[in-house]
């Protein structure tokens, strides 16, 4: 896993003095965050908010965008300071940084996003021991500056948020038959009309509101993730396949 | 003249598994007659419905995997599970809970790990624990036994309150309740004898006051004693024919019996003694059918006798001090976790080398 975020953490640093290779480095950060290196498909950080409070697309969303929120504010900071803080000392530094920006998360989402606020609980608070954001403070933004640790977290979060709305999707689809179900607590009144329900259960699939569901449901996207890598693989073999032979047929 | 050679083992009988699940089918037959007898048609359908449902789902798995189906269809496996997760759940219980019941224990815990032979975990248990889990309402109302009820549903009725969940005069299962005659009994909707006993001792009473109930008048609850007695003959017969070996269910019934004695002694009016124990609830359908799934038990006969006293403890325990009132199935899919450690310990030496020390 620590393999993982170290390599992405160097790809591109001294490609990044000309303007095609930012170009070409915000591109690979993109494939990182959102599918190659994702957070929570590939490196499986994070799994306890994950598992713990994907149970609706609202929850998940709320989450989502207070975990990319942080990740931004900490990766932009921690890429600031990276020249003046000892390397001794880096991780203590960088947890305070984490812990700064999700005091300031949990005020703003206690005093906007009430409802939602009191549905994560502590889920909120515990964002701070989420190891996608210490892992990127380490293994990216501490070696990069600030506008490609920026994107960095942008992306690193929005893998992160889509992969959590997935699964808040599925689990509440086959939970409940709803979606959005209690959107209001995180858009304001107006957000109730979001709410679609897709047919009506007398009685909820309780296993896919419990955590169980979670853990069954985490493991299908990331079989789902696997299976498409696989299928792409064997296309580009295939096409490499071909263009050999067409080589033999100009030689002969 | 010419030998034929072959190499061991040197076995006159060719047992295939297709052949071997026939045997376990044949010995189910006594018990699920006796749940027929005593619970109603609705046992029936929902074998109908779960075999159904397991050939359909195995089908569209071997499909999906490009294996060939005819031949792991045959080999009857997906049967043994349906009929094991259909005998286990309660007989009215709406259709859509065994359909989905057994697709899961098919798809996501036979398939999904790999198919006949790979299921870490018995599919049937897993499927039960999935239902338990997402439906506790349906799984908890079980039917009273014939004895008390007089007469079953009729068959059409049996239908109407599985595809409806409302007989065709319009009452829920719940509502047969209401509508008992006179003598303040359940009509069809009962809890087990292990609930009844669990829902007075809560309630403060004593052992010997709950088993005043008419629910209890022989061994371990009417129905029920019957219940297990057939599954036991069935067990026996699978001895008999060596489809599977003394360890598992003599070490199962032997560590419940064990700690249900202890618990007698200790606390007489509080635990339920090795009567109700061993012939109540699916113990012994647990001990001969479930807990000897060749796939997810341990391997070798010291593993096995380990492995079955655990699933004895775990029984006891949940049922004694945990949150359900049977604990076959969380009992079972525990000790399946600890297979691979127990199978690790207990691997036998093998014949003419020294004792292996333990790493």
């Amino acid at each position: 896993m620590s393999e993982s975020i170290a390599d992405t953490g160097v790809a591109g640093e001294a490609s990044t003095e000309t303007t095609n290779g930012r170009f070409d480095e915000i591109r690979t950060l993109t494939q990182n965050g959102l599918w190659s290196n994702n957070p929570a498909l590939v490196q499986l950080l994070g799994l306890c908010p994950l598992l713990a409070v994907s149970g609706t697309v609202t929850n998940a969303l709320g989450l989502g965008i207070a975990t990319m929120l942080v990740l931004i504010g900490s990766n932009v900071t921690v890429s600031l300071v990276r020249n003046f803080v000892p390397s001794e000392i880096r991780i203590p530094v960088f947890v305070m940084v984490i812990a700064t920006f999700v005091t300031l998360i949990e005020l703003f989402m206690n005093a906007f996003t009430y409802g939602l606020f009191m549905a994560l609980g502590i889920f909120i608070p515990l964002i701070v021991t989420n190891c996608a954001i210490i892992g990127r403070a380490e293994a990216y933004a501490s070696k990069n500056n600030w506008q490609l640790s920026a994107i960095d977290g942008f992306m690193m979060g929005l893998g992160f948020t889509l992969v959590l709305v997935l699964l808040g999707a599925m689990r509440e689809i086959i939970g409940q038959g709803t979606l959005f179900d209690g959107a209001e607590l995180l858009l304001g009144d107006w957000a109730t009309v979001l709410r679609i329900e897709l047919f009506a259960v007398d009685y909820p699939l309780l296993l896919a509101v419990l955590p169980p569901g979670a853990f069954i449901g985490m493991g299908f996207i990331i079989a789902g993730k696997n299976w498409i890598d696989h299928k792409r693989e064997q296309r580009s073999q295939t096409d490499s396949v071909r263009k050999v032979e067409r080589a033999r047929v100009t030689s002969a | 003249m010419s030998f034929y050679i072959a190499s061991s083992p040197h076995t006159r009988q060719r047992r295939t598994t297709a052949r071997l699940m026939q045997l376990v089918i044949v010995a189910l037959i006594p018990g699920i007659l006796a749940q027929w007898y005593f619970f109603g048609w609705g046992v029936l359908l929902q074998l109908l419905l779960a075999i159904t449902t397991a050939y359909v789902a195995e089908s569209l798995c071997l499909h999906a995997r490009e294996r060939s189906s005819l031949s792991a269809l045959r080999d009857n496996t997906a049967l043994v599970t349906a009929m094991l997760l259909a005998v286990s759940i309660p007989p009215l219980a709406p259709w859509w809970v065994i359909v989905i019941g057994v697709a899961f224990s098919i798809i996501v815990v036979k398939h999904l790990y790999g198919g006949v032979g790979q299921n870490l975990f018995n599919p049937a248990m897993a499927g039960y624990v999935v239902l338990l889990i997402s439906f506790p309402l349906q799984m908890s109302s079980w039917v009273a036994p014939v004895e008390l009820t007089g007469q079953h549903l009729s068959l059409f009725e049996s239908i109407h309150l599985m595809l409806f969940q409302y007989t065709s005069e319009g009452y829920s299962v719940e509502q047969m309740r209401m509508v008992a005659s006179g003598t303040g009994l359940d009509a069809v909707a009962m809890a087990t004898p292990l609930d009844h006993i669990r829902t007075d001792l809560s309630q403060g009473l004593t052992l010997s006051e709950s088993l005043q109930a008419p629910l209890f008048s022989g061994l371990a609850g009417l129905g029920w004693q019957w219940v297990n007695l057939a599954y036991l003959l069935g067990g026996l017969f699978l001895l008999q024919q060596r489809v599977i070996q003394w360890h598992i269910p003599a070490a199962l019934l032997a560590s419940l019996a064990l700690l249900a004695a202890l618990g007698t002694l200790l606390a007489p009016d509080q635990l339920p003694g090795i009567d109700i124990h061993l012939f109540s609830g699916g113990t012994m359908l647990a001990a001969f059918f479930i807990a000897t799934d060749p796939v997810s038990a341990a391997t070798s006969n010291r593993g096995r006798l380990v492995y079955a006293a655990l699933i004895g403890l775990i029984i006891y325990l949940i049922r004694s001090f945990g949150g359900y009132p049977d604990a076959i199935a969380f009992a079972v899919l525990l000790a399946n976790m600890c297979v691979p450690i127990i199978d690790k310990y207990t691997r036998p030496t093998t014949y003419g080398h020294p004792r292996r020390k333990l790493q």
